[in-house]
């Protein structure tokens, strides 16, 4: 962390609250956004996550102001800015595409946001000068974006977004085009400064990890519409409903039977986050670190299988088990144990509440092929 | 092809010998026509052998007389070329840039556009133009000026063309959209972001405009108006020797012109250095 204090860093909390308040955006016949309501708090990072075409992108350029929205308001401490050009917005913003200025110097371009306030030329190249150290690249002033490399240029346009101390600080996607190692560098660096100056943050991003690794809260969306908002833990743990239970982490999908509060998967038992649904068959989602192996169980706990594949993943190992009864279930497990490809073990259940999503009657429960989404 | 340079089975730039082969070549092509007119105004006519005094009376003379209607042709013809790098300037390029962000599904007709004029023989857009210009004549007046109007419509392939070239490599969509979002109005974008990142395909436009400009006849000639061209083939009828020496001139003046606009026109940006690593050790 850098210990110098400069007028950036020491700028009064800049943070904004920001509300979408039923903001609906369609392209032609496409419905971007649906209703879509969304609160940040002063100072708080938000993370919005989703698939391609889920309509994070269009909720970032809303508050933006680069897209108009058809319907609904977006309020910045209040006062509603739905109809003010993006040029009076006060808002920061970096983008998935390099966006530095090809035809000025790194610091030109930091300075930009200042001179089109009017800054004096002095304070410009002073504030300037403290944002490029702020993100490590004082010493880049005079370089040009083709002189700097993607990570380098990426914090570059951090430091240009930040300069004018903006109210709102907008990422989309900023690191999607970066290598993995300065990704989680870079996203690192992003929080870290985000928290010392305590800017309201909205990040878009597709990446699930990036999203719990930096957010105070996530949004999820799907359809144009948030599923759900929560902090990281709670998304991963209580997710409200499927899709997000699918989206977010890992899960193993199992056929099984919700009768009388409880979840039944090829006899084993299991708590439901919601004991409140209604008895019938359903897809049952276990997190594969909730699953064990072992090379004994009891009956109702646990189901004996054959292992399939044994992935090493540096700090744990997922291994794919071929169940007695059908279909596969993917174990994370300490990278100690060494399963080998053929070997019986057993496949036991932690008993952390599971969600559930119920299927038509007409499917057989015992006949749905156990997926696992790509591990990210 | 040993003059080529091969690096991993790709073809780099060629050897010198071969640079020169091919720059001989194409030079030769260009220099045959004005070496030959070069020597068709050094010659003593029925006499024999050759001597300067054409070039000399000429400069002494100046264009007096008979011939200062080439001057004013030529300041007609400067004009004209300012004029339609004008309408290039201040038409074409905003209205590319609209298309370009805003509407780029207009993309596609804005090319037809602008390069439909180039099927277009000039006898047949004079046939067009004419009543057109009568209609313009009678609101504007029949100053040689309003040529202007259509050496903009004969100089749009080729300066549309130029300029998409720049602007398919720059990614003018988030260059403005960043710039906006620091607060920058629609004017501050284009002066201070588009325009200096899509120099060279302006400047190339321009010139390109100048040059056809400078070399147009037919359409003046058949609206009935001066300029350049038209005023050389006049001086022609009469004395080809000098015709022949102002139009060398108007070559040179031409070429240095265009040199002096590519000189504008080169870009400032330093030489390509590999990035460098952060002091602070964080990775890049």
């Amino acid at each position: 962390m850098s210990q110098t204090q400069s007028p950036t860093q020491t700028a009064p909390r800049t943070g904004a609250v920001v509300d979408f308040a039923g903001v609906v955006k369609r392209f032609g016949t496409h419905l971007a956004l649906t209703e879509f309501d969304l609160t940040l708090g002063a100072g708080e990072l938000v993370a919005l996550l989703g698939p391609s075409g889920s309509g994070k992108t269009t909720a970032l350029r809303v508050l933006a102001g680069l897209e108009s929205c058809d319907d609904g308001h977006i309020l910045i401490d209040g006062a509603d800015v739905s109809t003010l050009p993006t040029s009076r917005r006060d808002m920061g913003m970096v983008f998935q595409a390099y966006s530095l200025f090809p035809h000025l110097s790194a610091g030109a371009n930091v300075e930009f946001g200042l001179r089109m306030r009017r800054v004096p030329a002095d304070e410009r190249r002073a504030r300037a000068a403290e944002a490029l150290a702020l993100v490590g690249l004082d010493a880049h002033y005079d370089r040009y974006a083709h002189q700097l490399s993607g990570g380098q240029q990426q914090r570059v346009a951090l430091a240009r977004a930040l300069v004018t101390r903006p109210r709102v600080l907008l990422l989309d996607e900023p690191l999607s085009a970066l290598d993995a190692k300065v990704r989680v560098s870079l996203r690192e660096q992003i929080r870290r400064i985000q928290t010392e100056l305590g800017i309201t943050t909205l990040f878009v991003t597709h990446d699930q990890d990036e999203a719990l690794a930096v957010a105070d809260r996530v949004a999820v969306m799907r359809d144009g519409r948030i599923e759900q908002v929560g902090t990281p833990e709670e998304l991963y743990t209580r997710p409200a409903t499927p899709f997000i239970a699918d989206f977010v982490g890992l899960s193993n999908r199992l056929p099984g039977l919700v009768r009388h509060g409880f979840a039944e998967v090829h006899g084993v038992t299991l708590p439901l986050l919601d004991p409140s649904h209604e008895d019938g068959p359903v897809r049952v989602f276990v997190r594969p670190e909730d699953l064990t192996l072992s090379t004994a169980g009891l009956p109702g706990d646990s189901l004996a299988g054959t292992v399939l594949l044994s992935s090493f993943l540096g700090s744990l190992r997922r291994t794919s088990v071929l169940l007695e009864q059908g279909g596969t279930v993917v174990v994370q497990h300490d990278v100690r144990d060494r399963p080998q490809v053929g070997e019986s073990v057993v496949v036991r259940f932690g008993g952390a509440p599971v969600p559930v999503e119920a299927v038509p009657t007409t499917r057989v429960p015992g006949a749905a092929a156990v997926s696992l989404p790509t591990p990210s | 092809m040993s003059g080529l340079r091969y690096q991993g089975g790709v073809a780099h730039a060629p050897g010198r010998l071969v640079r020169g082969v091919i720059l001989g070549l194409v030079g030769a092509i260009f220099a045959v026509p004005i070496i030959a007119m070069i020597e068709f105004t050094l010659r003593r006519g029925l006499v024999g052998g050759y001597d300067l005094h054409r070039w000399t009376d000429l400069a002494q003379g100046g264009l007096t007389g008979e011939y200062s209607q080439v001057l004013v042709a030529l300041g007609n013809s400067v004009g004209l070329a300012i004029g339609t790098v004008a309408i290039v300037l201040l038409l074409l390029v905003p209205t590319m840039l609209l298309v370009h962000i805003r509407f780029p599904g207009l993309r596609r007709v804005l090319e037809i556009v602008c390069i439909l004029p180039i099927s277009i023989p000039a006898i047949v857009l004079v046939v067009g133009l004419a009543p057109v210009y009568s209609v313009v004549a009678r609101l504007l007046g029949s100053g040689v000026w309003t040529l202007a109007f259509a050496y903009g419509i004969t100089v749009l392939p080729f300066a549309y063309r130029a300029i998409q070239a720049n602007l398919d490599g720059v990614d003018v969509r988030t260059l403005s959209e960043a710039a906006r979002t620091l607060g920058a109005g629609w004017g501050s974008v284009l002066v201070r972001v588009l325009v200096p990142n899509l120099r060279r395909g302006i400047f190339a436009g321009a010139f390109i405009a100048v040059a056809v400009v400078l070399g147009e006849f037919t359409i003046a000639s058949l609206l009935n108006r001066t300029n350049l061209q038209t005023a050389l083939v006049v001086v022609s009828k009469n004395d080809p020797y000098t015709a022949v020496i102002l139009s060398l001139v108007a070559l040179f003046v031409a070429f240095l012109l265009l040199l002096a606009i590519g000189r504008l026109g080169a870009t400032r940006t330093p030489a390509r250095t590999p990035a460098l690593p952060t002091p602070t050790g964080a990775p890049s």
